[in-house]
């Protein structure tokens, strides 16, 4: 099937006017008669849920932290992107539109990125309202700085704490709403299936974290603002808790999963130093503003650093991409760096490292220059390693960060499935097959803010309220569902740990879906994981009982849906026979090894159905047209 | 490598009386992380058909404020300004007996073994911890100028990740520190201050109901405060709170 975007017509400029004013309105009266369901809290639910109870909506939110402030959001460190040009640098809304539309290799929706780049400026006022504490200068005005990318700075940040601040300015806005009586919050408690009737959604089924009662919610609409997929590697940047459930789920009821095989991997994260390695800590790419990256020019060099002369260093980055130096964009500076690690010349333990190094920087501008720019990085980095990043460089290595792919949107937000819509890193909509730095916080609060209060109204001008309660037998067919599978989970009892499926999964995946990927590795995959996931069924051992706190059994079930959705990925992957931003397949290169996209066969968004555990799911295609922007190679030389 | 016995407080749920456990931490590495040491721990007993501990914890870097221990007697343990995600084994040695406790306060009742029920934090913040300001129809963002010594202070109150190790280390555990830090980011800016006498009046309210006691300056909070919240704030507070009574 061929799927429509339902972009508004139109100039691209006018198209957001457009649709607005196609786009039904409900009456301040008849607000208060609607339910909407937000799940997740990060940046993307808090402001949606937020602006729909200031609206006079009657919301429901729910996370599964103890806190709506403590999403994953919250580790968001380098920025906020707006194309404000304030530094009077050159900067405009088409600009930051065509920077995210080039970074995302051509593989997204002008339309889309267009709007976000518009509505990119009213996050920034909003924010600043809500007493956000951007960083300024001494005249009292906002501070900018530039990131990976980008050749203006347009970044507004808060020390290294902008998903913080920024955060806490959306929770605060929630709270809000919480008096006013308009949002009620329920956090530890877990989202683990959805209710659709008649090809729309209409509730969720919940697990209280705390107790384990497993109960249904109904309402006229739901969102799912929950985050991106980057745990499927194990090892990652994500927060512990980060998961696919609740838009697997959704995927297994109907809702397409567009570009699964578009995940980002970061750059400057911390090396893994054992076996034991939990999560993965990343280290802002702002960094990179003042650092150099560099490895030794010889093999095998295990010198310290700062023996090592200036004339035996290889700065591949300003070698190889002189323009942007150590600011060329993430997928491309991970590239490099597994690259001159596969060459023999990785630093540190195991050879899987690379330095940043200040040394530079810090006889320009002096430590304290530094040290206020990025103390708290610095503190971070000698806190995991025990080493001194101002006098040594620091190490660093690829991780998997974030990711592009998610459920299937259209312009509005809504997914195939009717009143489902998806918001943040869990939609697919404005960062193609790579996502510029900064830009992920702007893309979660413009969802938040500024779009869903528009175009849920227009689907629920055309509803009639509360036409679905909990007494649906969906309701009762899907909790008998979901309590079987706790059941299961809890009575398998073998001799493996969650946590060791977990890491057998994220390694497959690491070594054969992440950096570069290639047929082989992808069939290997495809082979690999279906066994994994046997085992898993038949010798997990999952302790305590379904009616209690569990931690064991909240990780068994995401991990449980990893194992299915991983397999997605790699059917996305095998089937996209082109290289594009964080999709690189080897068999598709540059003569110097950049990706090399095909345009003519594969300029679409491939948006997944669910067909069966198991089964090929079948794809369908929303070709991507230009209207206004020519496909370029994308070059960052 | 290391060796570490730990004696852990369990406790099944609200209602048991609780106790301390013991594990033997074995083969442990100085690059760990202590909640990495804690899964060790725990894979080991999931092994043995044994309940794991359950802890808080979610980011791991030290920013999302879910994890909260009390280690040998301190809020998230020995190192300085470091939450206890980001506590590293080096800071221990071979042969060493650790303590591991959930935060202890009236206002925080445990739900099981190391987690705590610190939804009052959340209830002060909804009693006023915000701008009253609409989602649109703002100014520009540089239509509101703030000098930067006042946006910096801000921004040092606003750092607080609402972990709640200020109520485990004060003595009447008292969530002053925590209160004080959204009352004082909000009134150094501009924006902020036209609520503030509200605001302060609200939020100690709620932080009074929920059961928190008063603050009679022992300081632990700042000495415990992962990211070095300081005191000073709590005397900020006051004025506000006296300017508050003169309206
Ligand atoms: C370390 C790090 C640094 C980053 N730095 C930047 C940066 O500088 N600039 C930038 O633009 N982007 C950055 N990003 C990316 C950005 O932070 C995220 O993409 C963005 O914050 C995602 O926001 P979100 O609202 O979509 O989801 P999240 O913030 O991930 O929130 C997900 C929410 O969903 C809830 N949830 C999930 N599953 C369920 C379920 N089954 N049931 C109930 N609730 C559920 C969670 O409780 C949570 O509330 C960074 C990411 C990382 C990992
Ligand atoms: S787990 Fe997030 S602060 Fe420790």
């Amino acid at each position: 099937m061929i799927l429509d975007g339902n972009c508004p017509n139109g100039l691209l400029h006018e198209k957001w006017d457009i649709r607005r004013h196609e786009l039904k309105l409900v009456s301040p009266a008849n607000r208060r008669k609607f339910k909407i369901i937000v799940v997740g809290t990060g940046l993307a639910g808090a402001s949606a849920a937020a602006t729909l109870g200031e609206l006079g909506y009657n919301v429901e939110a729910f996370c599964y932290q103890d806190s709506a402030r403590r999403a994953h959001s919250i580790a968001a460190q380098g920025g906020i992107n707006a194309a404000k040009n304030y530094p009077n640098d050159g900067d405009s809304i088409y600009h930051l539109f065509y920077d995210t539309i080039k970074g995302g290799d051509f593989r997204s929706r002008e339309a889309n990125v267009y709007r976000l780049a518009m509505i990119s400026n009213n996050i920034i006022d909003q924010c600043v309202a809500q007493g956000v504490p951007f960083a300024r200068d001494y005249a009292g005005y906002l501070d900018n700085r530039s990131f990976g990318g980008s050749q203006v700075s347009r970044t507004f940040y808060a020390r290294g704490q902008t998903g913080q601040q920024l955060l806490l300015g959306a929770y605060s806005a929630l709270s809000r709403q919480v008096k006013a009586g308009t949002v009620k919050l329920y956090p530890r408690t877990e989202m683990l299936d959805i209710i659709v009737i008649d090809g729309e959604a209409k509730g969720i089924i919940v697990r209280d974290l705390v107790t384990g009662e497993i109960r249904g919610h109904s309402a006229d609409s739901v969102c799912l603002c929950t985050g991106g997929y980057s745990n499927a590697f194990s090892l990652s940047s994500n927060a512990m808790g980060s998961n696919i459930t609740a838009t697997f789920r959704a995927y297994k009821k109907g809702a397409y999963f567009a570009n699964p095989c578009y995940t980002q991997i970061h750059p400057t994260c911390i090396p893994a130093s054992g076996d034991y390695q939990s999560k993965l800590t990343l280290m802002s790419e702002s960094l990179r503003n003042d650092g150099r990256v560099w490895v030794p020019k010889k093999t095998g060099d295990k010198r310290p650093a700062n023996d090592i002369t200036e004339d035996e260093r290889d700065y591949y980055l300003e070698r190889k991409y002189p323009s942007y130096g150590n600011l060329a964009p993430r997928d491309i500076s991970s590239r490099a760096a597994k690259e001159v690690c596969d060459e023999g010349r990785g630093v540190g333990p195991g050879g899987r490292g690379v330095y940043l190094d200040f040394a530079d920087s810090i006889k320009r501008l002096g430590e304290d220059t530094i040290r206020q720019r990025y103390g708290n990085l610095f503190e971070m980095y000698e806190r995991i390693t025990g080493e001194d990043a101002y006098k040594q460089p620091m190490r660093i290595y690829p991780a998997p960060h974030y990711t592009m792919g998610g459920l299937w949107v259209d312009y509005n937000l809504e997914s195939n499935i009717k009143g489902l819509f998806i918001l943040g890193e869990a939609n697919f909509s404005d960062h193609g097959a790579n996502r510029l730095g900064a830009s992920a916080l702007m893309q979660g609060l413009a969802d938040g803010y500024f779009v869903i209060p528009y175009t849920i109204a227009d689907y629920l001008a055309k509803t009639k309220p509360g036409k679905v309660t909990i007494t649906h037998p969906e309701f009762k067919k899907s909790l008998d569902e979901t309590s079987s599978l706790m059941e299961r989970l809890l009575s398998i009892n073998g001799k493996k740990t969650v946590n060791e499926f977990h890491r057998e999964l994220g390694k497959i995946m690491w070594d054969n879906v992440g950096m570069t990927r290639s047929e082989a590795s992808l069939k290997k995959t495809l082979e690999e994981i279906p066994l994994i996931r046997q085992e898993f069924w038949k010798n997990v051992k999952v302790s305590g009982a379904g009616s209690e706190l569990n931690q064991e059994l909240e990780k068994a079930c995401r991990v449980a849906d990893f194992l299915e959705f991983a397999e997605l990925m790699a059917w996305d992957a095998l089937q996209r026979d082109e290289s594009c931003g964080g999709h690189f397949r080897v068999e598709h290169q540059m003569p110097d090894g950049e990706a090399k996209r095909n345009d003519e066969e594969f300029c679409y968004v491939a948006a997944w159905e669910y067909k069966g555990i198991g089964k090929t799911p079948e794809l369908h295609k929303e070709p991507l047209t230009f209207e206004s922007i020519k496909l370029a190679v994308r070059s960052y030389k | 490598m290391m060796n570490i016995a730990l004696l852990v407080w369990r406790q099944k749920n609200r209602a048991d009386k609780g106790r301390f456990e013991r594990y033997e931490a074995k083969d442990i590495s100085h690059e760990m992380s202590f909640l990495e040491m804690l899964d060790v721990v725990n894979e080991g007993l999931i092994k043995d058909g044994k309940e794991p501990i359950a802890f808080d914890h979610d980011c791991r870097e030290g920013i999302c404020g879910m994890c909260s221990q009390v280690i040998n007697g301190t809020p998230h343990g020995p190192a300085e300004r470091t939450t206890v995600c980001q506590l590293h084994m080096r800071n221990f040695k071979d042969g060493d007996v650790i303590y591991i406790e959930p935060w202890r306060a009236k206002a925080f009742p445990v739900i099981k073994d190391l987690i705590v029920d610190r939804s009052a934090l959340d209830r002060i913040i909804q009693a006023g911890g915000y701008i009253s300001v609409h989602t649109g129809g703002v100014p520009d963002a540089n239509a509101i100028l703030i000098s930067k010594p006042d946006a910096d202070t801000a921004m040092d109150a606003a750092e607080c990740i609402g972990c709640g190790a200020c109520v485990a280390a004060c003595p009447n555990g008292s969530a002053m520190l925590f209160t004080s830090a959204k009352v004082i980011h909000l009134a150094n800016l501009p924006q902020g201050k036209i609520e503030a006498v509200r605001r302060v009046c609200m939020m100690t309210e709620a932080m009074q109901k929920e059961g928190f006691g008063a603050c009679s300056n022992h300081y632990e909070c700042q000495a415990a405060c992962p990211k070095g919240i300081k005191v000073s704030f709590i005397s900020a507070l006051n004025r506000e709170f006296v300017k508050a009574q003169f309206k």
